[in-house]
């Protein structure tokens, strides 16, 4: 359990934030450069000092400003990954790794050779930082974060620095972090890709204030998202099981609402969660069933909402069965189609217009399923499934 | 190959000046990280007063000292009656004098190479539960070793060459304040002496150019430990 409430002024620039996790998961704070996100989390990990607030971490009270309540940084055994890794040049990976380890006593939950094999971190250890790609540099910055035994995890856009490439490399690794670790996560990013990822729970930030939290299908359809990912990238994030894979096609039936989507996606299985996000320019509304069309996905709804996104062209929000998606029209074509709340319509999307577009969801059991005491194990476990996977 | 008392001027002047660095040390350690890290009231001024020995006459930091450090000075009868340490006319004096003289060089090499270090990597020793006095010793110090290293090396170097301080404050005694300066100086005084000079003046030239060479190989190995980006 995470609860964070804080209030910091500098200068021109007021911080007033709050956000709340119950259980571990991935936090992201999310918004453009600028809005307070790496203030926030420096204020958590007590590097720098909040003028109002609490922190507080399960049990544990690390800020709280009316009991004068003050944990130093040193002693709140959150870990960090910094954006620049910021590892110490003066030591070799090993050293670095062990650093954080030797400092925090009695709390062997996680031990070197575990980090060591979740990481791919065994060919690294005798180098020294300056002898390490961006991609390596972050792993090892991760690894030396997870070594300190903590009880949070931040992390600053820890794949800001790196290229496509690294990125996609580095991915993986933090998705099985968050899937098998009961460690609680605080991910910072301005990119709304990571952020579908990763995330559990969103924050989204504007100049130092939250303007919207929730989960990550439901942070996807406030217009105060489009504010910060700009209205092309905006769109409806679905979750939903995966029905049937047809191997020929390699294509997968995925459940959302009362219909199906089918997306393009390799290594499906069956009973599997995915996240898909549908960008509201990529979806076409039909007023009656459509016909000889080669479109792949057709689901069936009801308008619930509609307003105006910029200078001719509008929003429109259609339930389709308990699940809500996102298009946009121009106004011309509102006018023609007579849309109005309440009217029934199909939304159409082509499967490869989703190339990208989908995800590996959290699944809620695999968050549950890692109590506290067999952390170790779970690791263990992990470490073993990605040795044989990494290179 | 060489005499007595050049030999004793060699040994005098080499005891002289590690005694002194090694005295200035950890003052100068503690005053470059306040210099670099702290912001304070006065700083300045501060500042300022530090680096008072490079721009005073030697001769008047000596007369200071004895001011302060001589038989009747508070800081000197203060230290004769509790250590029974006499510094006027001795080699801890020239010592004490030398290390006053370069502290403000060996201050400043450090500095430079402490206002150098990323504060960012003492942040990430911090979140990973180091306190401060540990996170000194174990990344701000060997980070800014090239510039201890510099600093001790150039203190040293200047400190051979002390002369007007040493001579005001410890006289110039031989055997016990007669450093290699002084005695070029007294042998200069000498009738006769110019060839004596001349020999000191070579002995001089052969460590300053041993003691720089030596650095900077020193240095190079450091640069290598750390990577080339430093």
């Amino acid at each position: 359990m995470i609860d964070i409430r804080l209030k910091k002024r500098r200068g021109e620039f007021a911080l007033d934030v709050a956000f709340h996790l119950a259980g571990p998961g991935v936090v992201a704070l999310f918004g453009r450069s600028g809005c307070g996100k790496t203030t926030i989390i420096d204020l958590i990990a007590g590097l720098l000092a909040p003028d109002e607030g609490t922190v507080r971490l399960d049990e544990a009270v690390l800020y709280d400003a009316s009991r004068a309540i003050d944990v130093p940084a040193e002693r709140r055994r959150i870990g960090y990954v910094f954006q620049d890794s910021r590892l110490f040049p003066h030591m070799s990976v090993l050293r670095n790794l062990c650093y954080g380890e030797v400092r925090t006593p009695g709390t062997q939950h996680v031990g070197l050779d575990e980090v060591v094999g979740l990481l791919g971190l065994a060919p690294l250890l005798g180098r020294r930082p300056h002898q390490l790609s961006g991609g390596e540099r972050q792993r090892v910055a991760l690894g030396r974060a997870l070594l300190s035994h903590p009880r949070l995890l931040l992390l600053d856009e820890p794949l800001a620095s790196l290229d496509l490439a690294r990125r996609e490399e580095l991915l993986p690794y933090l998705e099985r972090l968050r899937d098998r670790l009961s460690i609680p996560i605080v991910y910072v990013s301005h990119q709304f890709e990571e952020v579908l990822r990763l995330a559990t729970h969103v924050v989204l930030l504007q100049r130092g204030a939250v303007v919207a939290q929730g989960d990550v299908v439901s942070v996807s359809l406030t217009p105060e998202l489009r504010a910060i990912v700009g209205s092309e990238a905006l769109g409806a994030v679905l979750e939903g099981d995966i029905e049937s894979v047809d191997t020929d096609s390699g294509l997968a039936r995925l459940r959302v609402g009362s219909g199906t989507l089918n997306v393009e996606a390799d290594a499906l299985v069956a009973g599997r969660r995915l996240r898909v996000q549908l960008l509201a320019r990529d979806l076409i509304l039909a007023v009656e069933p459509p016909r000889g069309l080669s479109v792949r996905n057709c689901l069936e709804g009801k308008l619930v909402r509609m307003y105006r996104e910029e200078a001719g062209a509008e929003l429109v929000e259609v339930d389709v069965g308990g699940a809500t998606v996102m298009a946009k029209v121009t106004a011309s074509a509102r006018a023609e189609l007579d849309l109005a709340v309440g009217r029934h319509l199909w939304v159409l999307v082509k499967s490869v217009a989703l190339r990208g577009h989908v995800y590996p969801a959290v699944s809620p059991r695999h968050v549950a399923s890692s109590p506290e005491p067999e952390r170790s194990s779970a690791l263990r476990s992990l470490a073993r499934e990605i040795g044989a996977w990494s290179p | 190959m060489l005499t007595f008392t050049e030999w004793d001027a060699l040994r005098l002047s080499l005891s002289v000046v590690l005694r002194s660095v090694l005295l200035s040390l950890p003052f100068a350690v503690a005053i470059a990280w306040v210099l670099a890290r702290r912001r304070f009231p006065g700083r300045t001024l501060f500042d300022a007063f530090v680096h008072l020995p490079l721009v005073l006459p030697p001769v008047v930091v000596g007369y200071l000292l004895l001011v302060l450090f001589g038989a009747r000075g508070p800081l000197g009868a203060w230290l004769e009656r509790t250590f029974g340490l006499q510094l006027v006319f001795t080699s801890n004096g020239a010592a004490l004098a030398t290390a006053v003289m370069s502290f403000p060089i060996m201050v400043r090499a450090m500095r430079v190479s402490l206002e150098g270090v990323d504060r960012g990597l003492e942040d990430a020793a911090r979140t990973l539960g180091a306190g401060p006095l540990d996170r000194f010793f174990s990344i701000t110090l060997p980070l800014m070793m090239p510039g201890v290293l510099a600093g001790l090396v150039t203190a040293f170097a200047a400190g051979l060459g002390e002369f007007g301080a040493v001579i005001t404050f410890a006289s110039n005694i031989p055997g016990e304040t007669r450093t290699l300066p002084l005695a070029l100086y007294t042998a200069l005084q000498t009738p006769n002496g110019e060839s004596e000079a001349a020999r000191l003046a070579l002995i001089s030239f052969t460590l300053g150019m041993v003691g720089l060479l030596l650095s900077e190989l020193l240095a190079r190995r450091l640069r290598g430990r750390l990577g080339p980006s430093r």
